[in-house]
């Protein structure tokens, strides 16, 4: 499988490489589909630049990143191209080897289930058989890199690409049931974003499965476990807290990156369900519905993880797909992580009825708005 | 009978005498003192000689202390030089107007009225005996520990390039900046109160002042008075580019003066013909100056400014002819009684043997002045003479052109400024500076403030003088926060000489809230000028023969200190429009976002919550009846 994976990586660099040379790029990173305020990459020039000036990036209001990406594009800012699409192509392997990785498990848990004759006998076609399964990694893979809007979003340097890398290694790590690396790059995630803050219950459901420790809340090896793996997910969390602090020697960047996270005061048109609702609200309403759409997005990770305790992998998709719809500045890179994994679950397929109706209803309202958003604001 | 008509001409003849003798004394009291000026002489370019970049602060002392405390310029035909033997009063007043015909036909008035009071506000005792320095003022100073007070209501802007350099420029709109004392603890809440106050005494809408247009520029507006310390903390400047101007600021500003509208060149000052032209700005300038060349002792200045513009033809009948009468409706009859000078100055440069204009009535008083770096020639009408008034005891100037030629020195720092690209998302905002002299290059700060909902992005600021990228040497950026405090960006840029240098900056316009837009969103939102300051070298030195006539130790350097004059220039104020949501439509926008949050709840609560059973299709009625009779026999049904 490692010659048409590789082939499509070529590719895939092959078109984003195209795309960066042509004059495209600069129109597509002014987009607002495409880059919020939090992801812009013109934001990112600007805070080094303010950086150069001897200002702090976060004294002004423009520039709203953590402090590592301040740190790392201050060396990779020549090679912003080579780290996009390299983030890119990490995230496609990523997935890949942990798609393969659980169609493993689902097949033998399926083997098992097969031989101690559980299931009806009716559903023979949803069974999976090796041979669908066989190119369903390489699928995912290219579900991901040649997804329209994978691509316009690396082509616009956003560095939704980057966040998007590090769930894909904590989705990898968790897969391999390494308890601690699924725990930094969790941390790493929240530090970016607060949203994967509830990719938590779904990493504590699987690994816990995977080590078969029984979900039972009067067990101790399930409180036990559970402790253990806080510790490292707050400890990870709270040493790169610190080291952001020593970068830039004050706690500036805190409100300037969560506090604008939570808070939304930038009312910039986006994918989002945030900016028009607030612009068009009155004051004395606002830090409550602010609340509102903010738990909106916590809200369905305790019953979602009680139904879908069985399938935590699932879970992480339902996860992604909510954070991705109700977070405060989506792009459309948020969007095209959760839409890699739906080749995973493409037996199911049959039951869908309007899968086609959905797919179209997506192609339409990316063009609606794209058309609708030039008659608001260029004309 | 005889002795008595005898004695009466002989007693005017004494009284006109001693009359001449005192102001020939007070005359020779300010040529004594301008003689030692060698720089300009004029009391504003002086002032703003004084004012400096950061190189020279020790040459600052040295200038101030050289300047007068009034306007005078040495007189062409001089008495001989008797010093002062009078005491000098604990306050006075001076008023003068001074007329400059410009080359289009429009003539341009400036008045300025200045009260010196030697007392001091800071101190403990409280000061309750006002004379001629108006209460109100006086109470804003001592509450506030303001050390310098400058505002200015404009309306219309100054053409540089038609009218030439203003005597003192100001932006449209409204402008305020002050100086605090260094005992002040709260200058943010002290800035607030005084807005307020001062919004009251000039009747203006100051009070939009607040947070989010005031900036602390750290080198542009150093102090005009007399200073010990320049901590920019102590600084706080603000404009308000909508304001407008009426008749309701001009009232208060007329009241603060000693002699009101009754009596001297406030006579003039009437709102149906002063607002009927091109450009009017009303001052008020508050500043402690030296009493003497020691500096022992300071006083108070208050120095109220009025600059006016006339358009030839929409004040006239084309006809290139200005009387006071027609500028102002009114005539002078008589000087301010509390005033120490009161004087006419017509700028007759151009005018040396009467071929371009003619006055009347003719005056031979003349003096000289270099004033903005150009030697002009006045003819000066002092209304404290009865002599002035003739006859019929009123003044109207007559100026009546006889011919249009004649060319307007180009002046040599000129600015403009526009908005350039398309749609409602980014702009760029393009500042051109001209320097239009031949050889000599000078440096330029340039101060912008720009409000926060344009979002500047710095890094795509760019300097080029003809064609090649022109580094600034000093930058000072302040970025603004949301709905706090503006942009502020102050750059030293030098202008290589005759040229055009160009300073671009990009930035991204914000969506508001709701409640945020004026009730005219769409006539757009203002940003304020652009303020440049420079010390520009000054025409009269621009002689480069010099250096044949003098000793050679002397002619080395091509300039003297005093050849460069300081310069304030005011860009035009922006119009930008900003995107607007759909003011219509509150209740659709929410019903529509929380439709889909519904939808979105809905979809996964039923996913959640909803439990499948196996429930096996019902059969036919055939088939049912036949269950029903398996049952009864006891035999597991089909």
């Amino acid at each position: 499988m490692a010659a048409p994976l590789t082939l499509l990586l070529v590719v895939a660099v092959t078109i984003r490489a195209a795309l960066f040379r042509s004059s495209l790029a600069d129109l597509i990173s002014e987009r607002v589909e495409v880059v919020s305020p939090l992801t812009a990459w013109k934001r990112v020039v600007e805070g080094l630049a303010l950086l150069d000036l001897g200002v702090s990036p976060y004294s002004g209001d423009v520039f709203h990143e953590t402090p590592l990406i301040i740190y790392l594009f201050h060396f990779l800012v020549d090679y912003a191209e080579i780290t996009f699409m390299l983030a890119d192509v990490i995230t496609a392997v990523a997935l890949y080897i942990s798609v393969k990785d659980y169609n493993k498990q689902v097949f033998r848990k399926q083997k098992y289930a097969l031989e101690a004759d559980r299931y009806p006998h009716d559903c023979h076609e949803l069974i999976r058989s090796p041979k669908e399964m066989y190119y369903i990694p390489l699928k995912v893979a290219m579900f991901y890199l040649l997804n329209p809007f994978t691509i316009l979003s690396c082509v616009a340097k956003s560095t939704c690409g980057l966040n998007n890398a590090v769930i894909a290694l904590f989705i990898l790590s968790m897969m391999k049931g390494n308890v601690l690396l699924s725990a930094i790059f969790l941390a790493l995630a929240t530090y970016q974003s607060i949203y994967p803050l509830t990719l938590c219950a779904p990493a504590l459901l699987y690994l816990m499965q995977r080590q078969y420790i029984p979900m039972n809340f009067r067990r101790f090896s399930f409180w036990w476990f559970i402790a253990q793996f806080a510790f490292m997910y707050v400890g990870s969390l709270f040493v790169i807290i610190c080291l952001s602090f020593f970068l830039l020697g004050s706690w500036d960047y805190l409100p300037s990156v969560y506090g604008f996270i939570l808070s939304v005061p930038d009312l910039t048109p986006n994918i989002g369900l945030f900016w028009y609702f607030f612009a068009e609200m009155f004051e004395h309403f606002r830090l409550f519905f602010l609340c509102v759409f903010q738990i909106n997005v916590f809200f369905y990770t305790i019953p979602l993880s009680v139904k879908l305790k069985e399938h935590p992998v699932f879970l992480i998709f339902m996860q992604l797909a909510v954070i991705s719809i109700f977070k405060s500045y989506p792009t459309v890179g948020d969007i095209a992580l959760y839409l890699a994994f739906l080749p995973v679950w493409s037996h199911l397929h049959r039951c869908e009825t309007v899968c086609f109706y959905e797919l179209s209803d997506i192609v339409s309202a990316a063009e609606s708005e794209c058309f609708l958003y030039y008659f608001l604001l260029q004309s | 009978m005889a002795a008595y008509i005898c004695s009466y001409p002989a007693v005017l003849f004494i009284l006109c005498s001693f009359a001449v003798f005192v102001v020939a004394d007070s005359q020779d009291a300010t040529l004594i003192s301008s003689h030692d000026a060698t720089t300009a002489n004029s009391p504003q370019t002086a002032a703003k000689t004084a004012e400096q970049t950061a190189e020279q602060p020790a040459v600052e002392e040295r200038q101030w202390e050289a300047t007068p405390q009034d306007s005078a310029e040495p007189g062409a035909e001089v008495p001989p030089e008797v010093p002062p033997v009078q005491p000098q009063p604990k306050d006075g007043f001076q008023e003068e107007l001074v007329i400059r015909p410009l080359h289009s036909g429009d003539i341009y008035a400036s008045f300025q009225f200045r009260t010196m009071w030697e007392t001091d506000f800071m101190r403990g005792n409280k000061v309750s005996h006002y004379r001629l320095f108006p209460k109100s003022l006086g109470q804003v100073i001592s509450k506030f520990s303001v050390r310098e007070l400058h505002i200015s209501f404009t309306q219309g802007y100054w053409r540089t390039m038609q009218w030439g350099q203003p005597f003192l420029p100001s932006p449209p709109g409204a402008e305020l900046w002050v100086w605090f004392q260094d005992s002040v603890t709260d200058v943010d809440g002290t800035w607030k109160e005084l807005t307020n106050v001062l919004s009251g005494i000039f009747c203006a809408s100051l009070n939009f002042i607040d947070s989010t247009n005031t900036v602390q520029p750290s080198a542009s507006f150093k102090p005009l008075g007399v200073a010990n310390e320049t901590d920019h903390r102590f600084l706080r400047y603000a404009t308000l580019p909508r304001e407008i101007v009426c008749t309701e600021n001009l009232t208060p500003w007329k009241k603060l003066l000693p002699c009101g509208s009754k009596a001297g060149l406030a006579v003039l000052l009437k709102s149906e013909k002063l607002f009927h032209s091109s450009f009017h700005s009303q001052t008020v300038h508050i500043r402690p100056v030296c009493q003497d060349w020691q500096c022992k002792t300071t006083s108070w200045e208050l120095r109220q400014t009025l600059n006016v513009v006339f358009d030839l033809h929409i004040s006239g009948q084309g006809k290139r002819e200005w009387s006071l009468f027609k500028m102002f409706s009114r005539t002078l009859t008589e000087a301010c009684p509390l005033a120490s000078s009161s004087k006419i100055y017509i700028d007759i440069t151009d005018n040396p043997q009467g071929e371009q204009f003619e006055l009347s009535p003719a005056t031979t008083l003349l003096s000289q002045a270099v004033v903005l770096g150009d030697r002009r020639t006045f003819s000066v009408y002092d209304l404290t003479q009865q002599t002035t008034f003739g006859n019929m005891r009123s003044l109207n100037l007559l100026i009546r052109w006889k011919s249009t030629e004649g060319e307007m020195l180009r002046p040599l720092l000129h600015a403009e400024r526009y908005v350039a690209g398309y749609g409602l998302q980014t702009g760029e905002i393009h500042t051109l500076m001209y320097n239009n002299h031949p050889y000599r290059s000078f440096p330029v700060l340039l101060l912008e403030s720009v409000p926060w909902y344009l979002r500047l992005y710095i890094h795509t600021l760019t300097v080029t003088s003809k064609g090649k990228e022109n580094k600034p040497s000093f930058i000072h950026y302040e970025p603004s926060k949301d709905r706090v405090r503006p942009h502020l960006l102050e750059m030293l840029i030098q202008l290589p000489p005759n040229s055009v240098t160009e300073v671009t900056v990009q930035f991204e316009r914000a969506l508001l809230k709701w409640t945020e837009y004026t009730p005219d969103p769409n006539h757009g939102y203002y940003v304020g000028s652009s303020v440049i300051s420079a010390l520009v070298p000054s025409i009269v030195a621009m002689d480069t023969n010099n250096t044949q006539e003098r000793p050679l130790f002397s002619s080395f350097f091509p300039c003297k200190l005093e050849s460069s004059y300081f310069v304030r220039i005011y860009t035009e104020p922006l119009l930008v429009n900003l995107p607007t949501p759909d003011f219509s439509m509150p209740y659709n926008v929410i019903c529509l976002t929380c439709t889909v949050v519904a939808v979105g709840y809905g979809s996964l609560y039923n996913l959640l919550t909803r439990s499948f059973q196996i429930e096996e299709p019902s059969p036919g009625l055939a088939k049912r009846i036949a269950n029903i009779i398996r049952k009864m026999r006891g035999v597991p049904p089909l």
